[in-house]
């Protein structure tokens, strides 16, 4: 028995007649196995060996959309688990095929929708690489924001979720208002919320109005404060600690050969993060660390994605600071729209507006695979052209749908309420997942 | 207090740091060196090797992918250990042979490498499951399974994993499947209201514990003829 100690807050003053903070220890055993308080796990009756069939989901509030499992339980043990999945299935990718690239960004939006304006730079930069073009300075920052708001919207819903699966609901409401605040930033800047389809191929689809900086800085401000408070409830809580420590264990090999990515691998003690080792958008010139666990349980994923906040606040803050002027858009009218004035004043201006939006942007030939790192791992996205103004294949290589091909390997030999605990910590969006 | 030990990517990479990539070219750029590596290694295997934008993309000989996948996973010198993405492309031409594409990333090494297989047109879509190399291959085979219809030898449970099992409309993302769908509106309703709505559970999942012998008399007698119902 390996013994983990967690520094816990109990419900007295948490400190003991030295004034030092208590230590609860919490026993895990080796193999991975479920969480083992210290008292021994009281006998089960035999009861034949009957086995029972369980059906969650899939409208179910704790699976987090559209998601069935079926599981096998011995008593209260899983033995079994089969997951289910396609209920959300609308063939995004075969509707790619029949769009221009410019139309696809509105596809991106509804994938993940936790994340859509990060799937829409995902897809520009994509994009951009499959045309060959290079974006200016200014769309590079205004794109880091775009993604590391993304980031922190996707992760203020799963952390949300995650709390009222467990049975807290405080930091529930604490993180949606957060989140709020982005939302209204965001219908600043595009104008929409959710599917805010915010890139074009080459630029962005609106520059930020005037302003919307401060708003920007005056989050950046806040947003710590609220993080310190969740951190000071969660972080420390013995319920919270004993919910989540010691499940779903996966090790750093075993993380890697099932593929997991994002906060689900580096929580088992992978520090790969696109953003470092494969960068883009000039990210290895911003100063920030990647969050790494070393025990590969739910409870590190959540100090994973926890940090992971506070990270992106700080690549947002030196973004703000970096902001150049001068143009969001690239100078090349065969692929971005002229402006709406010189449109309806110039020939030349109309007819380009005219060709890119009846015909759209061709790309040369060839194909492209450009990964990001989302919210919930390395999403790529791979496109492949055959000269036409539709991509002949348009494929989205989903970061929790490989996420979730793991779950059978974490929830087995767990108790059935902890099925709800390592489901919450894979962070599952079943857009993403079904396409 | 940790249970592992960190494992940190481009352990055995040079120390320069990684940078974005800036003016790709779109043809004749560096090569990986993974692929001179594998035309030495497999010379009769390795078709030809392109780089688009950048990105290495090696053509390999169907019969010898799991080989050549094998080596890129176990070989010192390559270390490709995490599988990104499997799926397979289709052309608009009819005359281009279908593409299964693996997209590898050796983390040690910080290299992507694309391999792709041309099924030769007129042969069976088969080719062998990497699902003993990489556990991550197991849904990313079924879901290109279900919707190219390619059979991944060796794959413990290549079942439909989008569509359901019952789907009698073919492989969506074939060239020759319309996108509307193959049945019309009225059709799709009429098998959706002729579905058996006892049928939810799959026969793997029946024959767990008793909900077998509490079934109804006529799925029993389908069941026990290895008659496949449910998701």
């Amino acid at each position: 028995m390996a013994k983990r100690t967690v520094e816990v807050e109990l419900s007295t003053t948490g400190l003991d007649a030295q004034g030092r903070p208590q230590r609860v220890p919490i026993l895990t055993d080796d193999g991975g196995g479920g969480l083992a308080l210290q008292a021994p796990p009281a006998m089960e009756p035999d009861l034949d060996g009957e086995h029972m069939l369980i059906n969650i989901g899939p409208q179910h509030p704790a699976t987090h959309g559209v998601l069935r499992l079926v599981l096998e339980l011995d008593g209260e043990t899983v033995v079994r688990c089969i997951p289910h999945i396609g209920y959300l299935h609308c063939g995004f990718e075969k509707i790619g095929e029949y769009r221009q690239y410019n139309q696809i960004i509105c596809w991106t939006d509804r994938e993940d929708y936790l994340n859509s304006i990060g799937n829409n730079v995902a897809f520009a930069l994509g994009a951009e690489r499959l045309f060959g073009i290079e974006i200016t300075e200014r769309c590079k920052v205004l794109r880091v924001i775009a993604s590391e708001l993304s980031r922190i919207m996707s992760h203020l819903v799963w952390l949300g979720t995650f709390c009222i699966d467990i049975g807290a609901f405080t930091p529930f409401l604490w993180a949606f208002q957060r989140r709020e605040e982005i939302y209204r930033l965001l219908e600043k800047w595009i104008g929409a919320r959710l599917t805010t389809s915010a890139t074009r191929v080459g630029g962005m689809a609106a520059d930020i109005p005037n302003g919307w900086m401060d708003g920007l800085r005056q989050f950046i401000r806040t947003f710590p404060h609220t993080l310190d408070e969740i951190d000071r409830v969660l972080t420390r809580n013995a319920i919270w600690v004993g919910r989540t420590v010691g499940l779903g264990v996966m090790s750093p090999e075993e993380a890697i050969n099932w593929g997991l990515s994002g906060p689900m691998l580096r929580a088992s003690g992978v520090d790969y993060d696109v953003r470092k080792d494969f960068p883009y958008l000039d990210y290895e010139t911003y100063d920030f660390e990647v969050p790494v666990g070393t025990n590969g349980d739910v409870y590190d994923r959540y100090l994973v994605r926890f940090e992971e906040l506070r990270q992106s606040v700080r690549i947002l803050q030196q973004a703000a600071d970096r902001l150049p002027d001068g143009p969001v858009n690239i100078d090349d009218p065969r692929i971005i729209l002229p402006p709406k004035s010189k449109a309806t004043s110039e020939m030349e201006s109309m007819i380009h507006h005219f060709k890119v939006v009846m015909e759209g942007p061709r790309p040369p030939i060839g194909e492209s695979y450009f990964a990001v790192e989302s919210p919930k791992g390395e999403k790529g996205y791979y496109m492949v052209s055959d000269g036409t103004a539709k991509p002949v294949r348009w494929r989205i290589r989903p970061p929790s749908f490989v996420n979730l091909a793991a779950i059978p390997k974490m929830v087995e030999g767990h108790l059935l309420s902890d099925v709800i605990a390592i489901n919450a910590s894979i962070d599952i969006v079943m857009g993403e997942i079904d396409r | 207090m940790s249970r592992f030990e960190v494992v940190r990517t481009g352990a055995s990479a040079p120390a320069s740091q990684p940078a974005t990539q800036k003016a790709v070219s779109h043809r004749g750029a560096e090569p990986n060196p993974s692929a001179k590596a594998l035309q030495d290694k497999f010379a009769a295997a390795v078709r030809r090797v392109e780089v688009i934008w950048g990105e290495t993309v090696v053509f390999i000989d169907p019969a010898s992918a799991h080989d050549v996948i094998r080596w890129l996973h176990d070989d010192e010198s390559q270390r490709y250990d995490f599988l990104s993405d499997v799926t397979a492309v289709e052309y608009r031409d009819a005359e281009v042979p279908i593409e299964v594409v693996w997209h590898l990333r050796s983390l040690p090494f910080r290299r992507f490498l694309r391999v792709k297989a041309q099924i030769p047109k007129g042969e069976p879509l088969e080719i062998a499951s990497v699902y003993d190399i990489y556990r991550s291959a197991d849904w990313l085979e079924r879901e290109c399974y279900d919707m190219f219809g390619i059979r991944f030898r060796g794959h413990p449970d290549l079942r439909r994993i989008l569509m359901w099992e019952q789907y009698k409309e073919g492989f969506p993302l074939r060239k020759d499947f319309p996108l509307r769908g193959r049945f019309s509106r009225s059709e799709q309703l009429r098998q959706a209201l002729a579905q058996n709505p006892e049928a939810r559970y799959s026969m793997e999942e029946l024959s767990i514990a008793d909900a077998f012998a509490e079934l109804p008399e006529d799925m029993r007698t389908r069941l026990s003829k290895g008659e496949r119902t449910g998701e």
